[in-house]
């Protein structure tokens, strides 16, 4: 009862994590590209309910801010332009969830002045906008690679502990060779080998195939372990002795059995390979400007005067946190299942 | 003993042909080489660029390349790096003795640090120390290296305490001493990082894995005995708790290697990592290679290790061999 209580929850959370991802466009209230070069490395709006007079406001409002003099990127609120922050209020035009085109956004200012809830970068974008933007590449990516990895490993798994003999011998030590490189030198060593200025596109599309297809063997010997025990199991010998074919054992027994293992494993490699993505565009050989990853957002931060001036440049790799914990709390709840059904 | 280990040595022997010719087909199916861009310039002529290809020995055919490889690295060059223009042996090993001397104190300190601490946390599964180390762990889990390696910098760069990169100071020269204690305390940043990225899964296994055993019976008759809860604990349990543990101890060296590389970029540590990136960068292709095969090597040393710790402890592996 527990077990699905947190089950729910966790189920719950990455549901809604997605979802956020899905609509980025609506809860965000600027695109993704939109440059304001009047205030590069803005900090965090303050967000006032009562103002400079001491009076209280119901509705939440920020002051517009204008560059104070003698300094480098530092700003100061215009007591006398007070701008209130307003819901559902019509915007820069975009496509929810890449399809359905409209200017809604959740929130944000009926007059000039812009709001940035996480800051600013180097070229004056919304911190806030793109975190929410490059939660569409970071977490599809992962999702979209592990579902890669896990498909070539299923296969291979099951084809290797159906058929035995040299076909999974020769299987698993192509895996064994697979998983004896640590995986960030292998990944880097795949990608060096791959065009390095590509479009947006093809680069999302190379990066999960990179961290998809390198990453099959673990799967792959999980699977072929319930494979090879499940050949043992009384039914399927029974099915055997009544002339079931090979491939019909496959598709089945052996590949429906292998699903909660599969699951499992999933759960394990998402977050993974979100990272693996993140890294990859943090090194400057994923996604490119000027789409956001939660990788390239970082990439400015490791900048000594980036990293000691404007400490919210570092917001994008508190990101994929919740994510991660979610996963890892989905890992465990499936594990555990698992364990209680063998 | 000797067969068995022969039989690690071998198959580590395999591991490595096999990830040398995977990694060198897949540099061979790259589009292009070094001197690709050279093409391109207008004061290399077409013929100087085909006499450096052959120079280099790029115009061969494929399995000629690799055996004329693989007998570089049985040399000991791995090849050559050609934007430096020297045997790729003598830029990567230098490096990848700083990549150690990051990865093998994280290794160390990570174990010295789970193992007490999980066989603890086993020991009081219940009550409020659970509910600590539980919410410790998650939050360890959750973070990850590229965080915790800018949250260094930050801390460095803010507090002036600790060195900002790189491994030694432009002030520190002189006697041994000094010398040490200037890499030591370059070497702290980096490792602090590595270690807390890594502790985490580690004290998980330690923790089931000793908690699976301690319900056994053999425990209980143990403690009816009276014995001491550290005799329990360390002397009958943990050996018994420890066959998972050391097959992990192979597993946390990958994920130590592939952590470091990132670190090292981050922090300017210079070791394998901030070198195979720019290969990457220069199309550099034996560097590359060469520090794929390197960190290979340390992995499968990570795990014959192991290998030899199962031998030691688990006295079901003996009687196999």
């Amino acid at each position: 009862m527990k077990n699905r209580g947190k089950l729910t929850v966790t189920a719950g959370v990455l549901v809604a994590v997605h979802l956020l991802a899905v609509i980025a466009g609506f809860i965000a209230p600027y695109n993704y590209e939109t440059q304001d070069r009047e205030h590069p490395y803005a900090r965090p709006a303050r967000i006032h309910l009562t103002d400079c007079e001491g009076k209280f406001h119901l509705r939440p409002f920020v002051y517009a801010t204008s560059p104070r003099d003698g300094t480098v990127n530092d700003y100061q609120e215009d007591c006398s332009r007070p701008e209130p922050i307003t819901l559902f209020i019509s915007g820069e035009n975009y496509l929810l969830a890449g399809l359905v085109p409209t200017n809604l956004h959740l929130f944000g200012l009926r007059a000039e002045g812009r709001v940035y809830l996480l800051g600013t970068d180097g070229f004056g974008r919304d911190e806030f906008s793109r975190i929410l933007y490059g939660a569409q590449i970071s977490l599809f990516a992962g999702l979209l690679a592990a579902a890669l990895a896990l498909s070539l490993g299923m296969l291979v798994g099951t084809v290797a502990g159906a058929f035995g003999g040299w076909v999974d011998e020769s299987a698993m030590r192509l895996a064994e060779i697979f998983i004896a490189v640590p995986w960030f030198y292998l990944l880097l060593a795949v990608r060096s080998v791959l065009p390095l200025h590509v479009s947006p596109l093809s680069a999302f599309i190379m990066v999960v195939a990179v961290i998809g297809l390198l990453n099959w063997g673990q799967p792959a010997r999980l699977v072929r372990g319930v494979v090879l025990s499940g050949r043992e199991r009384n039914f399927i010998q029974a099915a055997e002795g009544f002339g079931a074919k090979r491939l019909y054992l496959l598709k089945r027994h052996l590949l429906p059995m292998s699903f909660s293992v599969a699951l499992t494993q999933m759960a394990v490699l998402v977050p993974r390979f979100i990272l693996a993505e993140v890294l990859l565009s943090f090194l400057g050989l994923g996604i490119g400007e000027p789409f956001p990853s939660w990788g390239n957002m970082m990439a400015a931060a490791q900048q000594y005067y980036v990293l000691s001036s404007y400490w919210w440049m570092i917001l994008p790799a508190l990101a994929p946190i919740p994510v991660f914990l979610a996963y890892h709390a989905l890992a465990d709840v499936l594990q555990e299942k698992l364990q209680s059904t063998i | 003993m000797i067969g068995y280990l022969l039989r690690r040595i071998g198959h580590g022997l395999f591991l490595l042909l096999g990830v040398s010719l995977l990694v060198f087909l897949l540099m061979q199916a790259a589009p292009g080489d070094f001197f690709s861009t050279a093409t391109l310039s207008e004061r290399m002529s077409q013929e100087t660029v085909h006499a450096l290809r052959a120079q280099y020995g790029l115009d061969q055919p494929l399995p000629v390349r690799y055996v004329r490889w693989l007998t570089s690295a049985l040399h000991g060059e791995f090849g050559y790096s050609f934007s430096y223009n020297m045997p790729a042996s003598a830029l990567l090993l230098p490096r990848a003795r700083n990549t150690l001397l990051l990865t093998v104190p994280s290794l160390l300190i990570s174990w010295l640090i789970a193992v007490p601490l999980g066989v603890f946390a086993a020991w009081r599964r219940v009550g409020w120390i659970d509910r600590l180390y539980s919410g410790g762990t998650s939050a360890l889990l959750g973070m990850h290296d590229l965080l915790l390696a800018l949250l260094a910098l930050m801390l460095a760069l803010h507090t002036g305490v600790f060195p900002t990169g790189g491994m030694s100071s432009f002030s520190a020269s002189g006697t041994l001493l000094t010398d040490w204690k200037d890499l030591l305390w370059h070497m702290a940043l980096p490792v602090s990082v590595l270690v807390a990225g890594s502790v985490a899964p580690i004290l998980r296994h330690v923790r089931s894995s000793m908690i699976e055993v301690l319900d056994s019976r053999y425990i209980r008759a143990a403690e009816g005995h009276g014995l001491g809860p550290l005799t329990v604990l360390f002397r009958h349990a943990l050996p018994a708790a420890a066959n998972p543990l050391i097959s992990l101890f192979g597993l946390s060296t990958a994920l130590l290697l592939g952590g470091s590389l990132l670190v090292e970029v981050v922090m300017s540590w210079p070791g394998l990592g901030p070198m195979v990136l720019e290969a990457i960068l220069g199309r550099d292709m034996f560097l590359v290679v060469g520090a794929v095969m390197l960190s290979t090597v340390f992995l499968i040393c990570g795990n014959f290790l192991a290998d030899l710790l199962l031998y030691v402890f688990d006295p079901r592996i003996r009687l196999d061999a």
